[in-house]
């Protein structure tokens, strides 16, 4: 599954071209900015030029939001609960009767999402820009990790896919015998839990079988080689490069407007 | 040979390995009996080696321990000695390649130069050689695609060429295939038995297959070995040899010998006037991708109010598996459904069962049929629908839903609200009938290949539907189960079941009787079995 997830014009994208491993850097970079800085400015520099950098980057920043709806939504409930939570404070803007909204905790609220949003992206973008077998070839002969464990990982993301076609097949063929004919959400629980069961089972067997596959063809014991090397070219410096940048902007520009606040203070 | 000097010199490694198995065999901790036990057998460089006997005899287990995949961590599992040119296959790596029979599990990266590149990699050939040897493996197969071709995307048989390629890059000396070719249509059983040909041709590997379908092997291969129930060879020769010696035992066992077809039930005789229609498919497409909730709803209320719905909102824009099938299924009928792999034969099935909805065209059940649950077979609640059309799926173990074969078959009555009694007294006539009553208690996972076939067939059964849907029973299936199906099924056809099965064998289709719709041409149209009286195809 893992060569289609990537939509051709993601492939051919910069982000698309540069390597698996410096992608995956940049983001752990600014996601660390993210991390220790709690204010709105930090985030909204960051998300603002994650969002600019899109763009060049051949993206379309709307669409890619519209995509991973359930993000924003998240991000969105998180600040509105902050919103409702927060300790007033400045003017009351909206009285609930149990509790009341006011400047201050909207402007809390919406740190929250804005943060939340400006560190999901850059994860986001790895995952939609990066082909599994890459990053598997990066991870082991950049960083190093051992090769059993990323080869045997990068194997059972390939049977995800298997399994999430196997998954409609088994809702046929229980239907077939009249499955999921109960009513209410305890039937329904009771069918899901069946059905996952079945998927469960399978895919044992399939692994066990998939790890014979691999076993036979010599994997597990001794050194090996690596068929493909990771490539790396001025896209990947310019990929860093911008990313140092924009993690570097934020507090930079935060600090400058006096509004800095690391996460413990 | 040593595992180090294959790696550093795979031209040299290119001749056949000899295999010198005294006594051996393998004991799985924790079960009474070894899997496979007391195997005398010498295999020359360069032969070619058929495998046979009865399920349970241990040709799996002998063929894992020749791949070096079997492992005895407690020193208790291993009988006897088992050698690859003169050194136990685990210290023998990539000396031997192997093939099985789930083509799903034997792809482990998504694009297929990556894929055959895989063993290479692990037997730490150098980068340099790598590429030429994939390119040179997959062309030996008859694989022509790029290299960065996804793996996902390719059919069976093609699957099964990529693992093929796999083990014959490793330039193995002992090639082993454990039923490669059962999952697969006519024209893919050939492409795999083709390249493992051409490929023993250049390297000279030694070759041992196990197969059911003896016949696509017999004239391929220059000796059989017939492995025993109780263990040890029974027989071991060239083939013809063996197939005349050991016919009765190998037919006694379910093995396919060339040339031989069970015995079955006569065929139904088709009746002289056209037998009542009850299920009647109409200028159909199908597509594998399934319409949205709000296409279907759109298409529903154009088929009431009889005003065409937008192409987009009825689904209409989805791509077609297949297009313009115009089908009937009549009492005490079987339809069987052909045609090359991809051409939709399942979908369609499955679109007349009640499970897919139509992109284009109708479904309609006739009222001998619907009794009442109106005419749109996508609308049947699941009670409905087990009570007039039983779907067979390919695998068995799709359709389990509970933990025991007993419970299993009462399923299908409970639903359709037949009491205590009635359940038992059906449940008990199906184990009987079907052989499954020493496993009545027993969870159908646990049960035999054979014996699952025949479970999943029998849940279907239980609710006595008037039409059965099956898509490939006959896959994988041993001789001796294959006629058991096929009499079950003519009984039930001479008792007014409706059949519409979706096959690829075509001795099932004569052993039925069947019409014939075959897929493949466009537009589809039924052909009768020779020897009956013509009926109109509406």
């Amino acid at each position: 599954m893992s060569a289609d997830v990537l939509l051709p014009a993601a492939r051919r994208s910069l982000l698309g071209r540069a390597d698996a491993v410096v992608k995956l850097a940049g983001a752990l970079l600014l996601t660390a900015v993210l991390v220790v800085s709690a204010d709105p400015v930090t985030s909204g520099v960051v998300l603002l030029g994650e969002l600019l950098l899109l763009g060049l980057a051949g993206q379309r920043p709307l669409a890619l939001l519209l995509r991973a709806w359930p993000v924003v939504v998240a991000a969105l409930v998180s600040g509105w609960g902050t919103a409702l939570l927060a300790e007033d404070s400045g003017p009351v803007l909206l009285d609930l009767g149990v509790t009341e909204i006011s400047a201050g905790s909207v402007a809390a609220g919406a740190a929250i999402a804005l943060r939340g949003l400006a560190l999901a992206l850059p994860g986001l973008l790895v995952l939609l820009t990066t082909d599994p077998t890459d990053l598997a070839d990066g991870l082991a002969q950049t960083v190093r990790l051992p090769a059993r464990f990323v080869l045997a990982s990068l194997a059972a993301l390939r049977l995800v896919g298997v399994m999430v076609a196997e998954w409609n097949t088994l809702a046929m063929a229980r239907r077939a015998r009249g499955a999921g004919s109960g009513h209410g959400p305890a039937a329904a629980l009771r069918e899901f839990g069946g059905q996952a069961f079945t998927l469960l089972v399978q895919s044992l067997r399939r692994a066990t079988r998939l790890s014979v596959t691999m076993e036979a063809r010599g994997f597990g014991a001794g050194p090996r080689t690596w068929a493909r090397v990771p490539r790396r070219s001025w896209r990947d410096a310019v990929v860093l490069g911008a990313c140092a940048l924009l993690a570097a902007a934020g507090p930079v520009v935060s600090v400058l407007a006096g509004q800095h606040r690391f996460i413990w203070a | 040979m040593t595992a180090t000097a294959a790696a550093a010199a795979p031209v040299a490694a290119a001749r056949g390995a000899r295999v010198e198995a005294h006594g051996f065999g393998w004991h799985h901790p924790g079960r009474a009996e070894p899997a496979l036990h007391g195997v005398d057998l010498v295999l020359e460089p360069g032969e070619r080696v058929l495998l046979l006997g009865p399920s349970g005899a241990g040709k799996s287990t002998l063929l894992h321990a020749l791949a070096g995949v079997l492992h005895d961590d407690d020193g208790q599992s291993r009988l006897g000695e088992l050698l690859l040119d003169g050194v136990s296959p685990e210290q023998a790596r990539g000396r031997a390649g192997l093939v099985q029979q789930d083509p799903e599990s034997q792809v482990v990266l998504s694009r297929i130069g990556d894929d055959t590149a895989f063993g290479l990699e692990n037997l730490a050939v150098p980068r340099e050689q790598i590429w030429p040897r994939v390119r040179e493996a997959l062309d030996q197969v008859g694989l022509n695609l790029p290299l960065d071709h996804s793996t996902s995307a390719l059919s069976g048989g093609q699957k099964q060429r990529l693992a093929l390629a796999g083990a014959v890059a490793m330039d193995p000396g002992l090639l082993l295939l454990d039923e490669p070719t059962a999952n697969l249509d006519p024209t893919g059983v050939e492409q795999v038995r083709d390249a493992v040909l051409s490929c023993l041709e250049r390297s000279g590997a030694t070759l041992v297959v196990v197969e059911h379908r003896t016949a696509v092997w017999a004239d391929a291969v220059d000796r059989v070995v017939v492995l025993g129930r109780g263990g040890g060879i029974t027989h071991d020769g060239p083939p013809a040899e063996v197939f005349g010696a050991a016919a009765d035992e190998l037919r006694a066992a379910g093995v396919w010998v060339p040339g031989w077809v069970p015995p079955t039930r006569p065929a139904p005789r088709a009746p002289d006037a056209p037998a009542v229609p009850l299920l009647t498919a109409g200028d159909l497409s199908v597509s594998r991708r399934q319409p949205t909730r709000r296409q279907l709803r759109a298409r529903r209320r154009a088929l009431r109010t009889g005003r065409p719905a937008t192409d987009a909102a009825a689904g209409r824009d989805l791509p077609p598996a297949v297009a313009d099938v115009d089908a009937v299924l009549r009492r005490g009928r079987v339809l069987a459904l052909t045609g090359p792999n991809g051409a939709g034969k399942s979908t369609v099935a499955l679109t007349l069962a009640g499970l897919l909805a139509p992109v284009r065209g109708t479904v309609t059940a006739h009222p001998g049929l619907e009794r009442g649950a109106g005419p749109d077979p996508l609308a049947w609640s699941g009670r409905e629908l087990v009570a007039r059309i039983g779907t067979v799926f390919q695998e068995p173990e799709h359709q389990f839903l509970r933990p025991t074969v007993r419970d299993e078959l009462e399923h299908g009555p409970r639903l359709a609200g037949a009491g205590p009694e009635e359940r038992r007294r059906r449940a008990d006539e199906l184990l009987d009938r079907l052989r499954l009553a020493h496993v009545a208690e027993a969870n159908p996972f646990t049960l035999s290949g054979g014996e699952q076939r025949r479970l999943s067939v029998a849940t279907v059964l239980a609710t006595a539907p008037d039409v059965l849907v099956l898509d490939e029973p006959t896959f994988g299936q041993d001789a001796l189960t294959w006629a058991e199906l096929v009499d079950l099924l003519v009984g039930l056809v001479e008792a007014g079941t409706s059949v519409l099965a979706v096959t690829h064998d075509a001795e099932f289709v004569r052993a039925l009787g069947a019409d014939v719709l075959d897929l493949g041409e466009h537009p589809p149209r039924v052909l009768r079995p020779a020897g009956t009286t013509g009926e109109g195809s509406r």
